[in-house]
């Protein structure tokens, strides 16, 4: 298990630098000078010399690799570089905007849970009946709706009709309802379609036969049966946490939610490519770490697995 | 062939599948059948209701909504199927490579795909696009990229698979050369494999497309494109909430089809392909997941 976990921690390393390579080759694909287009986004009309001055100041003038390993060692040590907008470090905007964006995760995730469990266990215990049927009916429909669609569907019926959340922004403690219900649908109706799935086929399992053999009480068997269907869904929720981090980016869009994914797209917008390369960085050092995580919370639970290795 | 046959008695799969190709029909016609041009703006007739001449209205700048919702099939749906197909390509291709060869070629071919799948493709997509700047092609490429190695380790492990069989060993014992043996032993066994992939994606690459043109980082105006549209029925939510409505259920529709058909093109190859456990998997187990939530 330890030899493991240090060859597992130690993978991890080339993987975060293939993809600080890449967010760092992609820039330089493009066909504009970041140079001139961190002129441009200040409205400034770029003359030669400014372009000159503007690429010693970012460094621009030194070799390729140079720049990367540069970045790189100062990225490490939390340092991103400055926003060619508002020069501002990009650390600082990450910091201000990442805790809005946890919490519309962490709220999502508690949705998630309690929907999922709730009704994926209702839906396997009564198999076949009309609920059951029409959970069916609407895991397929939700699989097939574009989350952008629900969100202003969403506010234009809470909000604008009922009038009972705002439309946008982060006022207000109930204004994390809309945005974290719509960010939570898609992954609910895959969570409910696992659960039910995996616990109508766990029901025919032998321990069951014998419990039931045994006299156990049927809500002492549900539940054994429920403990044993959730492994996979851990796993699958382990590996959504940061999907679902990177899925706040559509929603914090419609909403207006002041966390990383809008900070990102307005990036986009305005060419500010430090803090587009931090976000690819962050969203990728999150995934991969996760992802240990869970793997590594699987061995722990699951003794057929620590075989394998 | 006993698979198209099993798939024509599934009702629900020929249903999806003459859904998808009346769209498509209508994409292709869209000239024809589109009342009105689509760019054709008429500021005196803005929000014009359901009429005889404009049968779905009109919107903010008096453009035909039908005649966008109908040139929309063209960008939408056209850009996702030339995107899967360029992906499957390369998936195919790397893939059987992989498959066939082993020993260092496969190495260094999984271990660039284990790079490419330790990042979420949404975010791969975002960074693409964000850095290669806001545009058509950009997402296309952005989608492919994100993809290719998923499909190619796929394919791998169905290639993998097919090289036990007793004719590919005959046939490399017969003499008959490597690139007969991929065409006409391989290619024809994954194609299978190849179809359910594509269509269990084309419904997701039809989201991302449409998503992120939403987000106004794809197709940029005054193309008709259905994210697009909803983006531009998003800001007159309040006056006119019944926009929402067409480019929403177009969108729905589609990517139903596609899903379903997915589904049912799944259940009628053998199913039994996919539980055989790839070792490699364990990285990314969520795409292990996906193939157990759509059994």
């Amino acid at each position: 298990m330890g030899i493991y976990l240090i060859k597992r921690v130690l993978a991890i390393i080339p993987i975060i630098l293939c993809l600080s390579f890449l967010a760092f080759v992609l820039i330089n694909l493009r066909t504009s000078d970041p140079a001139e287009i961190a002129l441009r986004v200040n409205q400034m009309t770029p003359t030669e010399d400014m372009v000159n001055a503007m690429r010693s100041t970012l460094g621009l003038d030194q070799p390729y690799f140079v720049r990367y390993f540069s970045w790189i060692s100062k990225s490490i040590q939390g340092d991103f570089g400055e926003s060619y907008v508002t020069h501002r470090p990009v650390a600082e905007h990450i910091a201000t905007a990442l805790p809005s964006t946890l919490q519309l995760a962490a709220v999502a995730l508690l949705i998630i849970i309690v929907c999922s469990v709730v009704v994926g266990v209702l839906c396997a215990l009564y198999e076949g009946s009309v609920g059951d049927k029409l959970m069916r009916a609407f895991v397929f429909l939700s699989a097939a709706m574009p989350s952008f669609w629900i969100g202003i569907l969403l506010i234009w019926l809470f909000s604008v009709k009922l009038g009972w959340f705002d439309t946008s922004g982060m006022e207000r403690v109930s204004s994390v309802i809309l945005p974290a219900v719509t960010l939570s649908l898609g992954f609910v109706s895959t969570y409910i379609r696992l659960i039910r799935n995996n616990m109508i086929k766990n029901k025919n399992e032998n321990f069951v036969l014998y419990a039931r053999v045994r006299g156990l009480k049927e809500s002492r068997i549900t539940l054994k049966i429920f403990i044993n269907s959730m492994q996979i869904s851990m796993t699958a929720l382990g590996m959504s946490i940061p999907k679902l981090i990177a899925g706040t980016v559509v929603v914090e869009n419609i909403f207006a939610w002041p966390g990383i994914g809008r900070l990102c797209v307005s990036a986009i917008f305005n060419s500010d490519f430090p803090i587009i390369q931090a976000y690819i960085l962050i969203m990728g050092v999150m995934f991969v770490i996760c992802n240990l995580v869970v793997d590594m919370i699987n061995m722990m639970v699951d003794p057929r697995l620590r075989k394998e290795m | 062939m006993k698979v198209i046959q099993r798939l024509l008695d599934d009702k629900l799969a020929v249903f999806c599948l003459l859904v998808i190709s009346i769209v498509m029909i209508a994409g292709v016609l869209s000239p024809v059948l589109a009342p009105h041009n689509p760019l054709e703006l008429n500021v005196f007739n803005k929000y014009a209701g359901i009429s005889k001449d404009y049968p779905l209205g009109t919107d903010q700048l008096g453009r035909c909504i039908l005649s966008r919702l109908l040139y929309g099939i063209r960008t939408t749906i056209f850009l996702a199927l030339l995107t899967m197909f360029v992906t499957i390509l390369i998936g195919t291709i790397l893939g059987i490579i992989a498959g066939f060869f082993r020993g260092k070629v496969d190495e260094i071919i999984m271990r660039m795909c284990d790079v490419m799948l330790s990042f979420p493709a949404e975010v791969m997509i975002l960074a693409i696009v964000g850095i290669l700047g806001p545009n058509l092609m950009n997402v296309v490429i952005a989608n492919i990229v994100a993809k290719w190695a998923w499909y190619t380790r796929m394919i791998r492990s169905v290639v993998i698979q097919y090289m036990d069989k007793n004719y590919i060993q005959f046939a490399k014992v017969s003499g008959c050369s490597t690139s007969h043996i991929m065409r006409r032993h391989i290619l024809p066994g994954v194609s299978g494999e190849v179809a359910i992939l594509a269509t269990l994606d084309t419904g997701w690459v039809i989201l991302n497309i449409s998503a992120l043109s939403f987000l106004g980082l794809g197709v940029q105006a005054p193309t008709p494109e259905w994210g697009m549209m909803l983006n531009e029925a998003k800001n007159v939510m309040v006056t006119h909430p019944t926009h929402m409505l067409a480019p929403g259920i177009a969108i729905l529709i589609v990517v139903g089809a596609f899903n379903f058909l997915g589904d049912s093109i799944h259940s009628a190859i053998n199913p039994k392909l996919y539980q055989k456990k790839n070792n490699r998997s364990r990285m990314n187990v969520f795409t292990r997941n996906k193939k157990f939530i759509s059994k």
